[in-house]
């Protein structure tokens, strides 16, 4: 960032400096000033700092501190579990849909020359049809809130009279939603990369499938690391969203321990720092991956790359 | 004041009533175990013997009913009574997993055998009947209104009809139906949130003028802050509460209506209110009747 | 199949009030984004301290604790939103000016959550940019605003726009949240009201549901790819 902000504005001065500090000396006093007018005052007005609220959470002394740790705890490894178990089966399902999807793309190009001609006319019809069906798919998945498909998924499965824990659901449900964005991130990868690299593989003899395999997916994935490690994030956010179907992640625990000890706004602030901690620690690792990434191919072409990185971060690292 | 005196009744009450169930504790102390107690055979009660353990939905965050406090387990009436008949099942207290069942999943639950039995405030209805049978009623509530204590112009569901009062109940709640053939204009006169805590602290900021629904989760509220809440008026329904379970389980019904009939006489019923709902100040009255049908 | 016929009204309803809390809360998060994004490049040490927290914060926290923030910890601190009831603004979004706050809670959250996304893909299209246009135009000796005026932000625009509108599609889908903090009648309440209390059939609503938010991500989505397309060419 200090890079980039050197190249809007010079090597400050001594004026320049001095302007600077008195700049940041008045926006710092007014900004101290504006919290502590609108929010110190009216938090302490309506008690909201007593330690009768805050004691659970914060003093190893109060009685019901190791009690309501203990449940945070359980909620976080809850939330951690079904992140994990979501992450992994996104990361396997996307892997597969973005190869599908290329496969398919290819065989429909493919004119199937040596076969005969109804036989071939069938097979190209069968992978244009399987095109369009995988494609509609990934833009209906993508275009839900993963709110919706949470809770479709536990309402739905169940219909059909299929029942899981809700862990799976929402694990599901995660899943549906993050594979697709995954097979999107990986599919662009492949498509971004140079065209002689697929080129050069065919010339060795390599099949689509084996090129895909071999050439295309790892330098994919090595290219797209940062934007799936945010993706990450995102599904460690979207855990959060089992409050709706009842299953006991950080934030359900949060909503049950208020019920009895009726602070929200303390509980509310301890989670959210909990989720700021793990998903920043997330992030500061998906910037340091890109960091190791760029330096490794100094000589490739940095700035094309380096933007659409950045971009997809900001994209990928939107949803809830 | 009234908390302590409250308090003290509860006290005397669970001395007295401690004593007698300690006397049917020792009777009925090795009853638990496959095979301990023999059912009709292929009868849901034979099922849940043999299998020693039982999945009850109850709610999570309903205080005096079904609340899951600090330690974790889930406390309260509804969780009372689902011991009592999980004892007669023969099963021990902790082979039983209580799963959260809020108000808008509980028919769906039953019907796909999530769970064996539902205890969740769930109000006995002809329209739910048709995908669920209940046992019981155990306890007969009734809807009501809760206000700020300072609040004099709310005085029953009618105060809604001219279209300025706003009221707060939860998504897919029976008295979130009921409330609204009272108000004039759902879209600014009803809020909607996933649970009755945020109806509270939405009266408490003054973003609406009422919550309703039944008068003893009302009666919770207030127990807890006297200061600042009280009902509106009378109930206005009757809400019978029963168990639910699967449909047309007639035999593990009776079973069930059986459990509950001997709980009202030797007073394990009054017991296992007064340990919890009962703390709140809410009465209880006389056992309802049983509904055999 | 009846119930999409026979409650029609609910499901148009609620993708009209969708609607009306995206097109809302997608010009805030814009204008809050571009504040931010300038925050952080400011010169300034404690503002861009200001910009990097804010996105920092908000980028990493679940819009749910942000819907709460928003519902619960704005009336204790004494605010109801009512800045929010722009006169001729709430005549034709009524919501904005009933009593009834929970939509401009909502919109709020989703302002404040989504802003950080804005600000963080204006900073992509920044820097996007080639250091050499800033530098020519320091040459030149145009200040810091100058120089983000006619040089830096017209280009970074043509970066940023795929990247926003990815950041909007995302609102749209988030959306579908505010609907458990109190907003009656939005789409995804509307869904939990239809099959749960009023007892229908599940795929029908599922069905109903899913269209009505397809019907805003998907064209725009598509729009989007073909932009992307153009520029990829264009380069």
């Amino acid at each position: 960032m200090s890079q980039q902000n050197t190249v809007l504005y010079d090597v400050p001065g001594p004026r320049q400096r001095r302007i600077t500090l008195i700049s940041s000396i008045v926006a710092t006093v007014v900004l101290l000033v504006g919290a502590y007018f609108l929010i110190y005052r009216p938090l302490e007005e309506k008690g909201q700092f007593s330690m009768e609220l805050w004691g659970p959470l914060v003093d190893p002394s109060n009685e019901s501190f190791s009690q309501v740790w203990d449940r945070l705890g359980l909620g976080l490894k809850n939330t951690l579990t079904a992140a994990a178990l979501a992450i992994v089966s996104s990361l396997v399902v996307g892997t597969l849909l973005a190869v599908l999807r290329i496969q398919l793309k290819s065989l429909a190009r493919r004119r199937f020359t040596g076969l005969a001609t109804p036989l071939s006319y069938l097979l190209r019809g069968l992978s244009t049809v399987l095109s369009a069906v995988t494609r509609v798919c990934v833009e209906v998945f993508r275009g839900l809130p993963v709110v919706i498909t949470i809770f479709f998924v536990a309402r739905g499965f169940p219909e059909f009279g299929v029942t899981f824990d809700t862990l799976w659901y929402l694990v599901i449900g995660l899943t549906i939603y993050n594979s697709v964005v995954i097979a999107e991130i990986l599919r662009s990868g492949m498509e971004g990369l140079p065209g002689g690299q697929g080129e050069a593989a065919a010339a060795i003899g390599l099949s689509p499938l084996q090129s895909t395999r071999m050439i295309l997916l790892p330098q994919a994935f090595r290219i797209m690391l940062p934007a799936l490690i945010s993706q990450l994030v995102v599904v460690l956010k979207d855990t959060s969203l089992g409050f709706i179907i009842s299953y006991e992640e950080t934030l359900s625990i949060g909503k049950q321990i208020i019920g009895v000890l009726d602070n929200p706004i303390q509980v509310y602030v301890v989670i959210a720092a909990i989720f700021i901690a793990v998903n920043y620690s997330l992030s500061k690792l998906a910037q340091y991956v890109q960091h190791r990434l760029s330096r490794g191919r100094k000589s490739a072409p940095r700035t094309g790359a380096a933007d659409t990185e950045l971009g997809t971060e900001a994209v990928a690292g939107t949803t809830t | 004041m009234r908390f302590k005196r409250v308090a003290a009744v509860a006290a005397a009450a669970t001395l007295a009533f401690g004593l007698a169930a300690c006397g049917g504790d020792s009777e009925e102390g090795g009853d638990t175990g496959s095979g301990s107690k023999t059912f009709a055979a292929g009868s849901t009660m034979e099922r849940l013997n043999k299998a020693q353990k039982i999945k009850v939905g109850t709610k999570f965050d309903q205080p005096g009913f079904g609340q899951k406090g600090l330690s974790g387990k889930p406390e309260g009436f509804d969780v009372e009574i689902a011991k009592l008949i999980v004892k007669e099942l023969g099963i021990p207290e902790d082979k039983i997993e209580f799963v959260e069942t809020p108000s808008k999943v509980r028919e769906d639950v039953i019907a796909n055998g999530t769970v064996d039995l539902v205890a969740a405030t769930y109000t006995i209805k002809d329209e739910r009947k048709e995908r669920i049978s209940f046992a019981g009623p155990y306890y007969e509530a009734g809807q009501n209104i809760m206000v700020k204590k300072d609040d004099s112009a709310i005085t029953g569901p009618d105060s809604f009809k001219d279209g300025t009062k706003k009221v707060c109940s939860v998504t897919g709640s029976t008295p979130a139906e009921e409330i609204k053939k009272y108000v004039k204009d759902v879209a600014t006169q009803l809020v909607l949130f996933d649970t009755y805590d945020k109806c509270r602290d939405a009266l408490k900021g003054g973003q609406v003028d009422a919550v309703t629904t039944d008068n003893v989760i009302l009666l919770g509220y207030i127990a807890k802050d006297e200061a600042s809440f009280k009902m509106a008026g009378q109930n206005f329904t009757k809400e019978p509460y029963g168990i639910g379970v699967k449909k047309d389980d007639t035999d593990f019904r009776n079973f069930i209506n059986d459990i509950l009939e001997k709980s009202y006489s030797d007073g394990s019923w009054k017991k296992a209110w007064d340990d919890t709902a009962g703390k709140f100040g809410a009465e209880l009255g006389n056992p309802p009747t049983i509904e055999r049908y | 199949m009846n119930v999409l016929i026979d409650k029609f009204d609910v499901f148009a309803g609620g993708f009209w009030l969708t609607l009306q809390i995206c097109v809302l809360a997608a010009i805030g998060a814009l204008l809050l984004g571009a504040v931010v994004a300038v925050l952080r490049i400011s010169p300034v040490p404690p503002l861009r301290a200001v910009g990097t927290a804010y996105v920092n914060i908000f980028r990493n926290m679940p819009l749910t604790v942000v819907l709460f923030f928003a519902a619960f910890g704005l009336p204790a601190l004494g605010s109801n939103a009512d800045f929010l009831r722009i006169p001729g603004l709430d005549a034709i979004f009524s919501r904005l000016g009933t009593d009834l706050p929970y939509f401009r809670f909502g919109l709020i959250a989703l302002v404040l959550y989504t802003a950080a996304f804005v600000c963080e893909a204006l900073r992509s299209g920044v820097n996007a940019v080639p250091a050499g246009q800033a530098e020519a135009a320091r040459s030149l000796g145009l200040t810091f605003g100058q120089n983000l005026r006619h040089v830096v932000l017209p280009q970074s625009w043509k970066a940023s726009v795929v990247p926003l509108g990815s950041v909007i599609i995302a609102m749209i889908k988030n959306s579908a949240l505010v609907g458990f903090f109190g907003v009656v009648g939005d789409l995804a309440q509307t869904a939990d009201q239809l099959t749960s209390a009023g007892g229908y059939a599940f795929i029908p609503v599922a069905i109903g549901i899913s269209v009505g938010y397809l019907i805003m991500t998907v064209p725009l989505g598509a729009l989007l790819d073909r932009l992307e397309k153009r520029q990829a060419v264009a380069r």
